[in-house]
């Protein structure tokens, strides 16, 4: 290339045949393309008007002749062709001039590619492109923008009523309001988007207050699931992709928001009626539809849980007042509350996607119902007897192992939803206790099974002492295989009898009175025997005998045949007095027996007047009282060579109840302790709120049962109230 | 409420000091003032006219006497005001150190003049800066045992009859019945016994309308309010 200064005008001479010709291929005209060669002379001649030093750098006067070529090529003979046109044709004949605008740029801009790479920089100018668009913007532009946003507008209006449009069209339309914003989308923001989405909002507004009317809710919610779904399309195929969040708010908030209420209280299809009628799909969808809207499925899941709790309630009321077989009905109406739990989880799981909002709406729902069973019995109790009815031998199920387990689960799960977890821990004791020793439990595993959910629900301080309780029987199993040994390597300890003893550790089985009956000779031998095997493998440890809990079998040698007769150990004290005595009044053996009056007056009925008559009784009246005489009943016989002589337990539930009482009096006392020793210094309706935080595991606690606590505190001088002000509360160190 | 008056031990020790000598701890130790160690002697004079010999206090039959002397019954008020004043420790019988503070306090020497005292005394502990100590004070000088924490049922009443009665007519009135047959309660401790003064000054009788549950008040006036409430409707 040759490097020599030249003149501005026969320069620009050259640059601008160059121009004209461009031009021409532009408007279409026969006309050849350029070749690489001419396309370098071009740009060689530009160089050489630029690169040179001054008065020979025609720099300047090349940048402004860019913009006048532009501007001029714009005048004469893109706007002239925009004039005149509306609507669709408006934006066709847009989008060809934009194209070949872009094209002049295009190349005008490699012709005077030299002034992009120094000039523009060092004097800080914009750049060539730069310069093109805004030709384009001022003089294209700012004319017809009102224009073409209408037009747009307007066809997507059509697109929504159903018409067919040319979505490429639109789209190029758009990327000229894109482009004319230069690198922001302020352009396509402000002159476009605004009002579209105003339009669109219109639009909906419109619609929705139709459908409002004509619709029942699901058919409301269809409409609203499609439109979303076209929205969505429409972003997809020709507005920008930072328009769909603003657009799909709008709509959902002329839609879903505005008539929330309206929807969803509609008579004979809102969402009470989707619950009654069991329309999972339907709720499935106002689900998808409302959880993106912020708060939106709070009257969704409010209604929800009205609707369990009715149901519940109705429930329970329902089988309260039917009743009339106890026992049955209560297993009947535990039942029925896990088919609703059932039933009702499942929508949770389905329908709502396991929400947080929801699974809490169950929740609270079924804590309503759930502590208020309407009969005499908490439901803590119905709760444990149910569990106790499928675990025990013979129990009311002769289902499957895995509808059993089933069962249970559900029924743990129950647990969930009762205050008084305490109390049900401890009826449950109580009967995992009569289960495990009397053999009356049907399945091992079951019981293990059920421990460990318990364990995972509530945590392992509730299961810890079941757990013991269950370890001592095992323990004990292996207990008596030490005894057997030691019985067979003592010559002199000889019970006389089959001895088998069930060792219990104190702390985790339920308390039990202790008694003291006398026994018979033959039974405090075994209980001699057995102290001193029990002394050779420990000496730390006390041994108390609860002779309530045993059993015993005796053979009662009738004239008929000989009987085998299972009975509890103190039944069996009392028919071996008869070993010795023919006939015995009631205080001689309330004397010899040296028993309670109450557990007396048990014994002796159901020995002589229930199922099995085996004392007979003067006079033959159904009740005991102090002043019957008791005989052997030798006449007694029974088709069965071995007969169990039940001993109806005493009913524990007072006891129960009181129990648990006084543990939440010490479990409220420690508690109030706990927080005060932290806080030092607090307010009462703070400390009540800590404690009840502090308790909710185990039970709901009755404030004034705390305030009482709070004020036997004060007496016991852990606390006192603060002199100036008479609500707030100071521990004492 | 403070416990300073009622925290210290109830054995109601008497600090038998020899009449005729005067302790380092006495309180009277005055000025070489020939006037005032005369009153001090006409007090001590006084004292021992009252005096039970053996013991060396006043026990509750010199109480009854003083009081007939007074022309003031012994279950009156203004005798539990003088025993306050005295800060006498144990019920129903007064030190020495207890007589000589109250009297030298009244300005008094002799019964008339002691008589004369009372209606000043009461005024005094009448004034609202003394009255919630002399109310908190009346409970414990009934803890007659040691580690008494509590006072039975009957004497609170007899008590509240006693030392509110006049301020308070229609709330002590409506307690008194309700104490009397509520049964969670056989006791009532100081904190309880404060509860009610406060209640009775702050809460408005008998409507209750500013009378809160969610608030520490002691739950026997949680009760008492709901009693009142289900009389009322």
């Amino acid at each position: 290339m040759e490097s020599k200064t030249i003149d501005f005008e026969r320069g620009w001479d050259h640059v601008y045949k160059g121009i004209k010709q461009l031009r021409r291929i532009l408007e279409g005209l026969p006309e050849p393309l350029f070749t690489s060669g001419e396309y370098v002379m071009l740009y060689s001649t530009v160089y050489n008007m630029c690169a040179r030093n001054p008065p020979h750098n025609y720099s300047q006067q090349l940048y402004d002749k860019y913009r006048e070529v532009l501007e001029e090529y714009i005048t004469s003979t893109l706007s002239p062709s925009l004039r005149g046109k509306r609507d669709e044709f408006l934006l066709r004949e847009l989008v060809k001039i934009w194209v070949n605008h872009k094209v002049m740029v295009r190349w005008l801009s490699r012709f005077f590619n030299y002034l992009d790479r120094y000039f523009v920089d060092y004097r800080s100018l914009p750049a060539l492109n730069e310069v093109g668009m805004t030709c384009f913007t001022d003089l294209v532009y700012r004319e017809v923008q009102t224009n073409i946003k209408d037009a747009a507008i307007v066809l997507i209006g059509k697109e929504r009523e159903g018409d067919r449009i040319d979505c490429s069209l639109l789209k190029n339309v758009l990327d000229i309001f894109v482009a004319v914003g230069m690198g922001s989308m302020e352009r396509y923001e402000d002159d476009f988007e605004a009002d579209m989405l105003r339009d669109t909002g219109a639009y909906y507004s419109r619609k929705a207050s139709s459908w409002i009317e004509e619709d029942s809710c699901p058919e409301y919610m269809l409409k609203c699931e499609e439109c979303l779904k076209k929205e969505r399309d429409r972003v997809f195929h020709y507005l920008r992709s930072s328009s769909e969040v603003k657009l799909i708010e709008k709509v959902q908030h002329e839609l879903l928001v505005t008539y929330i209420d309206r929807l969803l209280e509609k008579e004979h299809s809102g969402c009470r009626a989707l619950l009654r009628d069991d329309k999972a799909d339907d709720l499935s969808r106002m689900y998808r539809l409302y959880c993106k809207i912020p708060r939106g499925l709070d009257p969704v899941a409010d209604i929800f849980k009205q609707h369990v709790t009715a149901e519940g309630t109705a429930l329970v009321q329902a089988i309260g007042a039917a009743s009339n077989a106890p026992g049955v009905q209560e297993h009947v109406l535990l039942r029925k509350i896990i088919e609703l739990h059932c039933k009702y989880m499942a929508y949770v799981t389905d329908c709502f996607q396991n929400h947080n909002l929801f699974c809490n709406a169950l929740k609270d729902a079924f804590k309503v119902f759930c502590n208020n069973t309407g009969t005499d019995s908490s439901s803590a109790e119905l709760l444990a007897t149910f569990c106790d009815d499928i675990l025990k031998k013979g129990g009311s199920e002769k289902l499957s192992d895995e509808a059993i387990e089933e069962t249970l689960e559900n029924a743990v799960k129950l647990l969930a939803y009762i205050n008084d977890r305490d109390l049900f821990a401890e009826f449950y004791r109580k009967k995992l206790a009569r289960r495990l020793l009397f053999d009356r439990s049907a399945n091992d595993d079951h019981e293990r099974s059920v421990l460990s959910k318990l364990k995972q629900q509530c945590g392992e301080q509730f299961t810890s002492k079941m757990e013991g309780m269950v370890t001592d029987i095992t323990l004990s199993r292996e207990n008596h295989a030490a005894f057997e040994d030691y019985l067979r390597s003592n010559s002199a300890a000889h019970p006389g009898i089959d001895l088998t003893v069930t060792i219990l550790t104190t702390g985790f089985w339920p308390s039990y009175k202790p008694c003291n009956l006398n026994l018979p000779t033959e039974m405090i031998k075994c209980v001699e025997v057995f102290k001193g095997f029990y002394e050779t493998k420990t000496k730390h440890k006390k041994l108390t005998w609860i002779y309530s809990l045993g059993t015993c079998n005796l053979s009662g040698m009738f004239d008929q045949k000989t009987i085998e007769l299972v009975v509890s150990t103190h039944q069996a004290a009392v028919l071996m007095l008869f070993n010795t005595s023919d006939r015995l009044s009631y205080s001689e053996i309330m004397d010899q027996l040296n028993s309670t009056h109450e557990d007396l007056v048990r014994l002796l009925h159901s020995l002589s007047c229930a199922k099995y008559k085996i004392l007979s009784k003067q006079p033959d009246t159904k009740t005991i009282s102090r002043s019957d005489y008791f005989e052997f009943n030798s006449k007694f016989t029974n088709k069965l060579r071995r007969i169990k002589i039940p001993l109806p337990p005493v009913d524990e539930k007072k006891k129960i109840v009181e129990d648990v009482d006084k543990d939440r009096r010490y479990a409220i006392d420690a508690a109030i302790v706990r927080v005060m020793k932290t806080r030092k210094v607090l307010g009462y309706q703070q400390l009540v709120s800590e404690c009840v935080e502090q308790l909710s595991q185990t039970f709901k606690p009755d404030i004034k049962a705390i305030k009482k606590q709070i004020e036997d505190l004060i007496t016991r001088e852990f606390l006192e109230r603060d002199e100036e002000n008479p609500n707030t509360f100071k521990y004492l160190a | 409420m403070r416990r300073s008056a009622c925290a210290s031990k109830k054995t109601g020790q008497t600090n038998s000091t020899n009449p005729i000598s005067c302790s380092p701890s006495d309180l009277f130790r005055s000025a070489s003032s020939k006037a005032s160690s005369k009153e001090m002697e006409r007090i001590d004079n006084l004292f021992y006219f009252y005096a039970n010999r053996s013991s060396g206090m006043i026990d509750p039959e010199g109480i009854e006497t003083l009081c007939s002397d007074m022309e003031v019954d012994h279950t009156d008020v203004r005798i539990l005001m003088l025993a306050w004043k005295m800060k006498a420790e144990k019920q129903g019988y007064f030190t020495l150190e207890e007589w000589r503070r109250g009297l030298k306090a009244l300005r008094a020497d002799t019964v008339s003049k002691l008589k004369k005292a009372l209606p000043e005394l009461e005024k005094e502990v009448r004034r609202p800066s003394n009255f919630e100590d002399f109310y908190s004070y009346s409970f414990c000088y009934c803890l007659t045992e040691e580690k008494q924490k509590s006072i039975d049922i009957e004497s609170i009443c007899q008590l509240l009859d006693l030392v509110l009665g006049s301020q308070f007519r229609s709330q002590v009135d409506y307690f008194i019945e309700y104490l009397k047959i509520q049964s969670d309660y056989k006791v009532i401790n100081l904190d309880q016994w404060m509860g009610f003064f406060r209640f009775c000054n702050e809460i408005s009788f008998p409507d209750h309308s500013n009378y809160n549950p969610d608030l520490a008040w002691p739950l026997i006036l949680d009760n008492f309010v709901e009693w009142m409430q289900a009389k009322q409707s």
